[in-house]
């Protein structure tokens, strides 16, 4: 709601965790990407992929986003109280130099 | 080989541990000793009431049918989970904020505390989740024929149908039994998300066990399995792109959406902190889940008969190769995923159920009075248990309907694609501000009329409730009515094409009627409170009362809590404020509180209502606040416009003010110059007849003497016509029936003509000239221009009172116009005075020179008539006037 501007330049913990915030934001947006990539696989031309493969990327996938999520959760954690996080500070803050 | 006594013995034995478990969660709760009880573990295995027997029964059938497809059902929930930043965040801070019990109390709340709305999300997700229902019975039946069909004595089995109405029953005498032990605030049931954590656990060890038997025991080891998977039927990778999509999206929609969900992951959330680890937690559970799915399912293709029902490898397999123990366990695993997914399901839509339909009803027919009604907490009770009851009995009846012949995974989606509905309404009500109830009833009304019409009446089975003709012909004949293939989209997968129809219309019906319509004051609040979240207090609505008496809040909460519970609150609140008894002062904290209270038993809204008939005066509600600031605002708004009229009345009325004094002026000089002009008249006349008379009666005049009478006679009668000339002069040019005589020459020439005209008389009049300026070549009427001339001339030497009395005319062009300036070094005019100057008949003060007052008001005409003007310029000094002529010759008087 608060329209007037916060300040340019920030804490460097701060910046971290607006960038770490930023990372958990659009870590689904990778996820969305990756978990489509595979339909890229199908072609026409009678060349095939064995459901193996596609389930070690899968999984292997799947993995992947569960470690890169708990580490995000962890630092989000660390650093400022979650309840005392301020949505408009991260979204529309101007990334400052630290 | 267990017989089937013997299963019935553990599905007993195990359903009295859940039991044990729930009553000790229960009490542990009760005595504050629950801390445990609510860890992120915790919360996260109860999220796990996703996997339903659906997913350990289906998923392998799903893998079995078409290869790795099933696994989108869990990237769905995957992706919502890794984005909780995104939405759930939000949704479980809203829901603690507003006090939501439900997501149909959600979505009623965000859209002004609709009830409407409340009632429709209530019988949509009623309609949407029975066939879930029936899906978890119909697993357990299938599991249970399973048993039958590889016992000795198949006289044992029961009919299916007396097993799905035992297990109905049952489920529904827990769920009454832990749901609504208590009517809690917040809705929390500590026993029940206990219960649900330890079959999470139990669903999944008892899948990971059948997977490490297919894998190391029949199999023979990893590589093995991957080669077994290169040789089955569903070896290649090969989903269709669209279902692949459509199916990933939907998920995740029914994810966020499923009342059963909305239940475990934003009502029974105890700390929004508890998220953090469910993000990574949760989708490592559903890919543990996953794990062991496809491998399975290739090994059953491969070693069961073909007849075997897919959906049921997971049991088929151990009881094929004599692996009883195992066989129970995998059977008690799918027992736990359906019996978690019922009570849940019917806990979270009892709720709705009792909240939104019959409290309301209740409370509408008893009058609304909180005080004197009866037993509100009884009733409420009741609500719920016949809710329940209700609820899984549509289940069991659905079960009946359909028969239990379609795949499993089908039914699940039919469901999915139901409860997505109200995402639009959901999202659209968490991150928009403009969504309105309108927007979101007739996005939720035209979705779930597609989706009832495309895939849920299909899903019967041809001709069951739609005609076949409809399904060929589509709704009256009309081909683009097709069920499914709506508007012509012909040979889409069914599920693809009525969730891509159902959704994009609910969510541009939302859009469109929200832009359209106008929210009511209290949808604009919430829809503050919500947007924004974040930046508001966490909670709405204190009671500021003072007034309230304490005796009359105890009376109506024991009546809905129960006295003994009601007796204790009080006693605790009034502890808490150092006051001895049963009765606190009535602080807003402990009024709010005690709504907090009842809204477990009554409903928030109800509870509000309640709390603020006793609480009386002293608590506005914020529609009559909105009501009375919209009044203001129209008020402000009228006094704002009378102001600005009564703004212009003053201007009008100045103008009207200015324009008589004018007028009065011009009366006045009237009158002044009447009398002049007789005077001027009567002068020259008496001058003649004085005169004439002398003429006539004196005979002894000399010829000198008469001769000079006679030219004084003739001196004043030139004066008379010279008079009598300007007036008409000045009335034929005001008639506009004067004819110009357009002639070349030099404006030079024109001012040398003007000043010696002007020159007769006491020639004391310094005229300063810059004759370089003036070599302009005019085409116009040089005649009525030099009288212009003259008359200015003539005027300042007639008025300027100067010692040295000079005259500078300069001459400028500017553009096309022609600019020359008459300045003298008198007093010049003053100001009150230089608006008149060029009416008729005006003349400044007691004029010295006896001019008739015309010569300005004939300047004046003949500009005009030339196409220019002539004007007073003030402030140079002296009387200054300026002609202005256009250059291009545009003479109006043509």
């Amino acid at each position: 709601m608060s329209t007037e501007p916060g300040p340019v330049f920030v804490e460097r913990r701060t910046y971290r965790r607006r960038r770490l915030v930023d990372a958990a934001r659009l870590l689904p947006v990778l996820g969305v990407a990756l978990i489509c990539l595979p339909l890229l696989w199908i072609s026409d031309t009678g060349t095939t992929t064995s459901t193996t493969y596609a389930m070690i990327y899968f999984f292997g996938l799947w993995v992947a986003l569960v470690v890169v999520t708990g580490l995000l959760a962890k630092y989000l954690k660390e650093g400022t109280d979650l309840r005392a996080e301020d949505d408009n500070g991260s979204s529309s803050g101007p990334p400052g130099e630290a | 080989m267990p017989t089937l006594n013997m299963l019935v013995l553990v599905c007993l034995l195990y359903v009295v541990l859940l039991f044990l478990v729930a009553f000790a969660a229960d009490r542990a709760a009760l005595r504050g000793r629950g801390k445990w009880l609510r860890s992120p573990i915790v919360y996260t295995l109860s999220l796990s009431i996703y996997c339903t027997a659906w997913t350990f029964y289906g998923a392998v059938g799903f893998a079995a049918r078409s290869g790795l497809e099933f696994v989108t059902i869990y990237l769905g929930p995957t992706l919502v989970m890794i984005g909780w930043w995104w939405v759930l965040r939000k949704m479980v801070r809203v829901g603690q904020a507003q006090r939501i019990t439900s997501i149909a109390d959600l979505i009623s709340s965000r859209y002004g505390k609709s009830n409407t709305l409340a009632v429709f999300v209530t019988l949509l997700a009623v309609v949407g989740t029975t066939p879930y229902i029936a899906l978890q019975l119909q697993s357990v039946t299938l599991s249970f024929a399973a048993f039958a069909e590889t016992g000795p004595d198949t006289a044992q089995a029961m009919s299916r149908q007396a097993t799905a109405f035992w297990l109905a029953l049952g489920l529904a005498l827990f769920t009454i039994l832990f749901g609504t032990r208590n009517l809690d605030a917040n809705e929390r049931h500590h026993g029940v998300v206990m219960a649900i954590a330890l079959e999470a656990v139990v669903k999944l060890f008892a899948l990971l066990a059948v997977g490490v038997f297919v894998v190391w025991g029949l199999a023979g080891g990893v590589s093995e399995t991957l080669a077994r998977i290169d040789a089955s039927e569903i070896a290649e990778w090969n989903v269709s792109g669209s279902r692949w999509i459509g199916l990933t999206a939907l998920s995740a929609a029914a994810f966020l959406c499923l009342p059963r969900m909305f239940q475990v992951m934003v009502v029974e959330n105890e700390n929004e902190d508890h998220l953090r680890t469910a993000a990574w937690a949760f989708p490592a559970y559903l890919m543990l889940m996953s794990l062991f799915v496809v491998p399975i399912a290739a090994v059953g293709l491969d070693l069961l008969p073909k007849s075997t029902n897919p959906d049921l490898f997971v049991l088929s397999l151990p009881l094929a190769e004599g692996r009883e123990g195992l066989a129970i366990l995998s059977f008690l695993g799918g027992f736990s995923s359906a019996t978690s997914m019922v009570i849940v399901a019917a806990i979270a839509l009892s709720t709705m159920v009792s909240n939104h339909i019959v409290m309301p009803i209740w409370l509408n027919m008893t009058g609304g009075n909180a005080v004197i009604s009866g037993d509100v907490r009884q009733v409420a009770l009741l609500a719920r248990r016949l809710s329940i009851a209700g609820i899984v009995f549509l289940g069991y009846l659905y079960f009946q309907i359909s028969g239990g012949g379609t795949a499993l995974a089908k039914i699940g989606l039919v469901s999915f694609a139901g409860v997505a509905q109200f995402l639009p309404a959901m999202i659209g009500g968490l991150f928009w501000r403009g969504a309105t109830r309108t927007g979101a009833l007739a996005g939720l009304l035209i979705g779930s009329v597609v989706w009832l019409y495309s895939l849920f009446l299909p899903s019967f089975g041809a001709s069951m409730v739609l005609s076949e003709d409809i399904m060929q012909n589509g709704l009256l004949g009309l081909s683009w009515l097709r069920p499914q293939a709506l508007f012509g989209a012909e040979g889409m997968d069914p599920l693809v094409h009525a969730v891509m129809w159902s959704m994009l219309l609910n969510t541009s019906g939302f859009i469109l009627f929200s832009l359209l319509s106008f929210p009511k004051p209290i949808e604009r609040l919430q829809g503050a409170q919500f947007v924004n979240v974040y930046d508001h207090s966490p909670t709405t609505g204190g009671w500021t009362g003072g007034l309230a008496q304490t005796e009359d809040l105890l009376i109506m909460a024991q009546r809905i809590m129960g006295g003994s519970q009601a007796q204790s609150f009080f006693a605790r609140a009034a502890e808490r404020q150092g006051i001895g008894g049963y009765l606190p002062e009535p602080s807003p904290d402990f009024l709010q509180a005690l709504e907090r209270e009842l809204s477990g038993s009554v409903g928030g809204a109800a509870a509000h209502a309640m709390v603020g008939q006793i609480v009386g005066g002293a608590s506005v509600s914020v529609e009559d606040l909105m009501a009375v600031a919209d009044e203001t605002a129209q008020i402000m708004e009228y006094s704002n416009r009378l102001e600005a009229k009564s703004t212009e009345l003053t201007r009008t009325a100045r103008q009207l003010r200015e324009a008589n004094e004018k007028l009065t002026q011009l009366s006045r000089q009237k009158d002044a110059f009447l009398s002049q002009v007789s005077h001027e008249l009567r002068t020259p006349m008496t001058s003649i007849r004085a005169f004439s008379e002398i003429l006539r009666d004196s005979d002894a005049l000399k010829p000198a003497e008469s001769s000079k009478y006679a030219s004084v006679i003739h001196d004043e009668a030139i004066r008379l016509t010279r008079l009598l000339d300007d007036l008409l002069d000045l009335s034929v040019l005001e008639s506009g029936q004067v004819s110009l005589n357009v002639q070349t020459g030099t404006l030079g020439d024109l001012l040398d003509r003007a000043a010696a005209s002007a020159a007769g008389g006491s020639g004391d009049l310094e005229i300063r000239r810059k004759r370089g300026d003036e070599d302009i070549v005019l085409s116009t009427d040089l005649d009525r221009l030099a009288q212009v001339f003259i008359n200015l001339i003539a005027n300042a030497r007639k008025y300027c009172d100067a010692n040295k009395p000079s005259l500078t005319i300069s001459t400028r062009v500017a553009g096309d116009t022609l600019l020359v300036d008459f300045i003298d070094n008198g007093t010049g005019i003053p100001t009150d005075k230089q608006g008149v100057i060029f009416e008729k008949f005006s003349r400044i003060g007691d004029t010295k020179a006896g001019g008739a007052g015309l010569g300005l008001a004939i300047c004046r005409e003949i500009m005009a008539r030339l196409g220019g003007q002539v004007t007073y310029l003030p402030g140079q000094g002296g009387a200054a006037f300026r002609v202005i002529l256009p250059l291009q010759e545009r003479l109006a008087a043509q």
